[in-house]
């Protein structure tokens, strides 16, 4: 026998109790996971923006355009490297549920300014020479199963009207956090259909040579186009996405009142619990005591049973949890990206241990400080 | 000098501001070897002593001294690892813990000890033998019966070979057959491994199994009846 024995042998004496108190953890645990995979839909934009790139919008919002003119002047800016631009489309696949994000893109560059996006060169050169040539995401590849060569309809929203394109290709991320929900059209195509818009782009991302100067070249942009028709706001990529979020309100704040309730709720019941285990069993530590076991072993060995219990429970509901996103997407694409980082599994683990040591502390203390003539005599 | 060596042993609680006497001025020697009978009504200071004698409570006054150590100086942790080295207990109720089985209880107290697995199980398997109950050690406490459970008990004290085990009404739970048999093999321990037993009893059949019967009343030593030890 070992201590591990000897602290799983009592995890077993009530098997029930054990499971519900290892299942509150598995629940908490599941749902910390859910909303840590939300917050990271939410945030995702944020996690996977380029240190290197700056979104330049217009001043006055970014529904209204930039003209097409502005690339040329942006890498004459001292500082940035490439351009590339793109628009928001807008249309509607067979019906408006099925949301995911159009983007009409600048053939020529953008891939220069995206390289996260690993796209084969074949089925990119077919997407230069098709004009109704479209690029899509693996995800959103899987979702719809469309394949190369297949020819996808979709209802203009922005942009009225009929319109098909062919998939000339699939992008994939090169990390896991990548968005490829995506659904890049030719920009030119675009401009070509649209006379009454003609020239103009929704927005600029530009890379520069040093992220350490990205504040210094954001003015020097704004600068360049200050007092025109067109001024320009520009924001580094993560700002951008930050800002962004925001608007559908303080995800962070909901999801950590959320989670600390949750928390609170299960160290109360686990206060609970080990405060019941120990009271029923305080003649058995007075025999561990008699037989020479240290004050410090016993506290030990009743957190060590929180602990277990917490480390499995919280095993539990987050491997659940990571489970529950490989099923995919049950928004029907507003959260395209389902994805628990690591950084999210190990942060539940610890919370769950903290809860865990936390809601045993008292219990442990009384069992530390308890005197073995007085256990002994309480029958 | 005695392996056991008391002197003017008082133990005194509190209840509010009143002082409740239960040892007064106790002088007491044991050797090595002995098998002592404490006798006396409830309440007369008997589990007191054995406590005290354990070093899981601390007098009032006085002093234990045991094979050369002053025990009523030592300061809580030190009294704990000289009570797993140096004292057995057989309790009443036998004290098992539920879930392990008899061979893991027996094990517990060799927990604390640098023994390896290949050694601790050898030490376990040799207790339960001494102790009648090899056949037994994978049963859990439920599934034994009374002077089983109590075997199992009295291995879990001798598994670490102490200086001394102290028996706290070793046979007050147990019929008459298997109170007969517990003290065969406490006397057998005293007398084929030179054992040495302090035991709490009510029972005067089971104090005629001592060498020494000592009666406590009121806390303070009455009297000595020895049915004496062997020659």
């Amino acid at each position: 026998m070992s201590y591990r024995r000897l602290v799983q042998a009592s995890l077993f004496r009530k098997k029930v109790r054990t499971a519900l108190t290892i299942g509150s953890f598995a629940v908490a645990l599941f749902l910390f996971g859910i909303l840590a995979v939300v917050r990271g839909a939410f945030q995702q934009g944020v996690d996977v923006a380029g240190a290197d790139r700056l979104v330049v919008v217009n001043r006055v919002s970014i529904i209204q355009p930039l003209p097409l003119a502005y690339r040329d002047r942006l890498l004459r800016v001292p500082g940035v490297t490439h351009a590339t631009f793109a628009r928001w489309f807008g249309g509607v696949y067979q019906d408006e549920r099925n949301f995911f994000p159009q983007f009409a893109v600048d053939r020529e560059h953008y891939r220069a300014v995206f390289p996260e996006f690993a796209i084969a060169d074949a089925e990119w050169q077919a997407f230069l020479a098709d004009r109704e040539g479209a690029i899509v995401g693996a995800a959103l590849a899987e979702r719809f199963t469309w394949r190369v060569g297949d020819r996808i309809p979709i209802k203009g929203g922005v942009f009225p009207g009929a319109w098909e394109f062919n998939v000339s290709g699939i992008y994939r991320g090169t990390r896991p956090q990548d968005d490829t929900s995506q659904f890049w059209l030719r920009w030119d195509y675009l401009d070509q259909r649209t006379p009454y818009r003609k020239g103009v782009v929704g927005w600029y991302t530009v890379r520069i040579a040093d992220p350490a100067q990205s504040a210094d070249v954001a003015r020097r942009i704004d600068g360049e186009f200050a007092n025109s028709p067109f001024e320009t706001k520009t924001d580094t990529e993560t700002s951008f996405a930050a800002a962004w979020v925001r608007q559908a309100g303080n995800i962070g704040l909901l999801i950590t009142t959320v989670g600390g309730v949750v928390f609170f709720t299960l160290l109360l019941v686990t206060g609970n619990t080990m405060a019941l285990a120990v009271r029923e069993r305080r003649r058995e530590f007075a025999i561990l005591k008699a037989v020479g076991f240290s004050d410090g072993l016993v506290l030990v060995l009743v957190l060590a049973e929180s602990a277990i219990m917490a480390l499995v429970g919280g095993g539990l509901g987050l491997t659940l949890a990571k489970l529950g996103t490989l099923l995919g997407d049950p928004t029907g694409g507003l959260l395209p990206l389902l994805y628990l980082p690591p950084t999210a599994i190990v942060t539940g683990l610890a919370l769950a241990l903290v809860v865990g040591l936390l809601a045993s502390v008292l219990p442990a203390l009384s069992a530390r400080r308890l005197r073995v003539v007085e256990a002994l005599r309480q029958i | 000098m005695s392996l056991i060596q008391v002197r003017g042993l008082s133990k005194t609680y509190r209840r509010g501001g009143e002082a409740i006497p239960v040892l007064q001025a106790l002088d007491l020697d044991a050797d090595a070897g002995d098998f002592v009978a404490f006798m006396g009504p409830s309440g007369s200071g008997k589990t007191t002593l054995l406590n005290l004698l354990g070093g899981l409570d601390v007098p009032s006054a006085g002093s234990i001294r045991v094979a050369g150590d002053e025990i009523t100086r030592m300061s809580a942790p030190t009294l704990t690892a000289w009570r797993a080295r140096h004292v057995g207990f057989v309790f009443q109720t036998f004290n098992l813990i539920p879930v392990l089985t008899a061979f893991q209880n027996v094990e517990l107290p060799l927990l604390l000890t640098r023994l390896s697995k290949a050694e601790r199980r050898r030490h376990v398997e040799t207790a339960l033998e001494v102790v009648g109950l090899a056949d037994r050690m994978h049963y859990r406490p439920r599934e034994l019966s009374g002077g089983q459970e109590q075997r199992a008990g009295i291995a879990r004290a001798l598994v670490s070979d102490p200086t001394f085990l102290l028996c706290d009404e070793p046979t007050g739970d147990l019929d008459r057959k298997s109170a007969d048999e517990i003290l065969d093999l406490l006397s057998g321990l005293v007398e084929e491994y030179d054992k040495t037993v302090l035991m709490v009893t009510h029972d005067p059949r089971a104090a005629a199994r001592a060498h020494v019967v000592l009666h406590l009343d009121k806390g303070v030593l009455v009297g000595a009846g020895a049915f004496g030890p062997p020659a």
